[in-house]
């Protein structure tokens, strides 16, 4: 279905990505990135129509932190802004969105993670089911080795083929200097069979924001806006034991929705914040070997919670900026093992 | 373009309890979508799309619960949103889900709010950790008693007006069976004789705290056509925010809420909404926020709100009933009372409200708000489709 309106991602920003940023807060974090995509589009807080932001109460380890974030965007006088506990991605999803009803025809989308104060991997198992799973306090890692050795029992993948993913993406950060992990190292040793630390995302903190506007309105924000044609995300089950880990029937369908498989793209930005989840996407979302994969580096390179997959498609809308493409699928994941996953695709005008 | 209407045509509710012990997370929050399914007539099946709001996760200890409840709420293969807007959630989520009906992204679909606080303490859970918050600010109480003093000293309004707003949402629980509290024997005296918790606030001036879920579907014209029950329709609906704390900031009437309303009202074509809007379901976590949002809201000038609430002009009889179903003062599933409020806005133009209701209402206020006083949603929902 083509969206009512033409919306674009005129502007995107994003942190350099590191292991710790003891001496910033969230805002502090956040400030430049909001800065950095106004002044790129002229745009000022007051001329933006909807803002939405994405973050996580668990990772900032207090009630209600997105409020303080909002120090940052200076709102007053108020303006018309919402705020989901998700990645940024699918803030962006809620602007899309509102722009789509005609009453917006801007906004501002951000989202922000510091993983650094807590252990992340005890973190994220407070997603799961509170009464049976919770409890046994799964990590995000464990989980996905369980993913990562149905693969290979399934014959999809083998060990140097993750290493070969891991090794990839990380020789494509070399050009992205926000990246955390730049350029490739050693797999190292197992973290949890059959992922090694090489097979697995840094740890880290960083923030993105990006700038949508629609039709008539992204003429002189932009030189080669990034037009959205199409967006959608899918949730599966919550429980691994009823899934097939080997397949994402949610980002297919996203992506079906979202127009992905109408014509082929050139460039896909993945939220696969292991090697082996890059192997299930690369099948559901039928990517071969003409698709360039995660030329940022991916969340591989660097993985700020909560903002990692509104990077995905800040990277992407960013490669038709600059020209390097022509029709990107950008994706996000959420929860244990891909159980949600977005799909957008943008497209760059003839140049 | 024009907006495709939204119309709501199921309402659900969990009878608001103190501690739901019998069910899950996930069975609240489907016993309450199931309702609002049973009441539009429609299966899981006939729902595109989910939308679910509610406070801070820690108020559960759950992170992210919109990954757990995907199957509870029959979300699988769906689209699934969670909305995090602090108090006003409930009223945000809603906005949300209809703006992807008024887009034409989804035919129909399903939007719920809930707050089990008996799984935590929400007090502690609101009370920051130093050095984000100075101590004995205890809960929301600590924070917002000292902008009900500034309204008293502003206004001249006597002290009696914050009880008289209990007393009567508390009898008007009476006739909700969903509300938490049904204190039978309540009188003004007893209002007025309950422990002071944080001056000028009385221990019956509070919300209780509650475990409740809130659900509604909302669809387009052609759901609206196949509704065996009346529809509400959405006239107008907007989100505004504002900073916590600045230089200048008025905590007693914030311009955020001013501007909501203001954005509702022209959205809806409402000129006068003491005149034409025929009940209001208002966020009064503390009674005294019942004049402070009349005044903010524009049903009252500056200085005068107090003065409706004392003539009984906000009674259930009265010319401008607020809260009928007994409001946040009688039940206080945190994330979904702002939902509650809307949807209790749309019982009323639907005709629905069972013994609250209104007589006669056309055009009802549902609204919320969260924060420091910063966060505003609001919708105004009609018994006839807008007419523009």
């Amino acid at each position: 279905m083509r969206p009512a309106r033409d919306v674009a991602v005129v502007a995107f920003a994003q942190t350099d990505h590191r292991r710790r940023t003891d001496e910033l807060s969230e805002v502090e974090m956040l400030m430049p990135v909001l800065h950095e995509v106004l002044d790129r589009t002229g745009l000022k807080t007051s001329d933006i129509g909807f803002t939405c932001s994405g973050s996580s109460d668990y990772l900032a380890g207090r009630a209600f932190s997105f409020t303080m974030a909002l120090d940052g965007v200076g709102a007053w006088p108020p303006i018309a802004e919402s705020h989901v506990e998700m990645d940024g991605a699918w803030a962006l999803y809620e602007a899309w969105v509102k722009i789509l009803t005609g009453e917006a025809d801007t906004a501002l989308v951000y989202s922000y993670g510091k993983s650094s104060p807590g252990e992340v991997r005890d973190v994220l198992t407070r997603q799961l089911d509170p009464y049976y799973l919770a409890p046994l306090w799964p990590d995000s890692v464990a989980l996905a080795a369980l993913q990562a050795q149905a693969l290979i029992d399934a014959g999809d993948t083998d060990e140097p083929a993750l290493a070969a993913i891991a090794a990839s993406s990380r020789d494509s950060a070399t050009a992205n200097p926000h990246a955390q992990v730049r350029g490739s190292r050693p797999q190292g040793d197992y973290l949890v069979r059959p992922l090694r630390t090489g097979d697995c995302p840094p740890v880290g903190d960083g923030a993105a924001a990006v700038i949508l506007a629609a039709g008539d309105t992204v003429r002189g924000l932009c030189e080669r806006p990034a037009w959205i044609r199409g967006m959608d995300h899918r949730i599966e089950a919550h429980g691994l034991g009823v899934r097939d880990l080997t397949d994402s029937p949610s980002a297919r369908l996203a992506a079906e929705r979202a127009g992905a498989f109408e014509r082929p793209v050139d460039t896909a930005e993945l939220h696969a914040p292991f090697s082996s989840q890059e192997v299930v996407l690369r099948k559901a979302l039928r990517l071969d070997d003409s698709v360039r994969v995660n030329p940022s580096g991916g969340a591989l390179a660097a993985n700020p919670v909560m903002a990692a997959g509104l990077i995905r498609i800040g990277e992407a809308a960013a490669a038709i900026h600059r020209g390097e493409s022509d029709r990107v699928l950008a994706h996000a994941t959420s929860g244990p093992c891909l159980q949600q996953n977005l799909v957008a695709v943008l497209e760059g005008e003839p140049s | 373009m024009s907006k495709e209407p939204v119309a709501v045509v199921g309402i659900g509710q969990t009878k608001h309890v103190a501690a739901r012990h019998d069910v899950s997370i996930a069975g609240l929050v489907r016993e309450a979508a199931q309702r609002a399914l049973d009441d539009a007539t429609l299966t899981w099946a006939d729902i595109d799309a989910v939308v679910i709001g509610k406070a801070p996760d820690f108020f559960e200890g759950l992170m992210m619960p919109e990954l757990y409840l995907a199957d509870a709420l029959g979300a699988v293969g769906k689209p699934m949103l969670r909305v995090h807007t602090a108090g006003s959630v409930g009223g945000s989520t809603a906005l949300v889900a209809a703006n992807l009906v008024a887009a034409r992204v989804h035919g129909t679909v399903l939007t719920l709010a809930f707050e089990k606080q008996s799984e935590s303490n929400a007090m502690w859970g609101l009370s920051l950790p130093i050095p984000f918050q100075q101590p004995l600010l205890a809960g929301a109480g600590g924070f917002f008693a000292p902008h009900v003093r500034a309204y008293m000293r502003r206004t001249g309004a006597p002290d009696t007006v914050g009880s008289l707003v209990a007393y009567k949402d508390r009898r008007n629980a009476l006739l909700n069976p969903y509300a938490h509290l049904h204190e039978r024997d309540i009188t003004l005296e007893k209002v007025q004789a309950s422990p002071m918790l944080w001056d000028p606030i009385r221990y019956s001036e509070t919300c209780p705290s509650s475990d409740g879920a809130c659900a509604m579907v909302l669809t387009d014209r052609a759901g609206a056509a196949r509704s065996p029950h009346p529809p509400a329709w959405v006239h107008g609906g907007a989100m505004r925010s504002e900073p916590t704390l600045f230089a200048g900031k008025d905590f007693v009437s914030p311009r955020a809420g001013k501007d909501c309303a203001a954005d509702v009202y022209r959205q809806a074509g409402i000129a006068d909404p003491r005149r034409e809007i025929d009940a209001v379901e208002m966020y009064v976590p503390f009674s005294w926020y019942e004049p402070m949002w009349l005044e903010n809201l524009g049903f009252a000038a500056e200085g005068e709100g107090w003065k409706l609430t004392e003539s009984g002009v906000t009674e259930l009889d009265g010319d401008l009933p607020v809260n009928p179903s007994g409001g946040v003062l009688s039940t206080n599933p945190i994330g979904a009372s702002g939902m509650i409020r809307f949807a209790e806005a749309a019982l009323q133009v639907r005709g629905r409200a069972g013994e609250h209701q209104v007589e006669g209402a056309r055009r009802a206020l549902g609204h919320a708000y969260g924060g420091g006083s910063q966060f505003f949603s609001m919708w105004l929902v009609g018994s006839e489709p807008p007419s523009r």
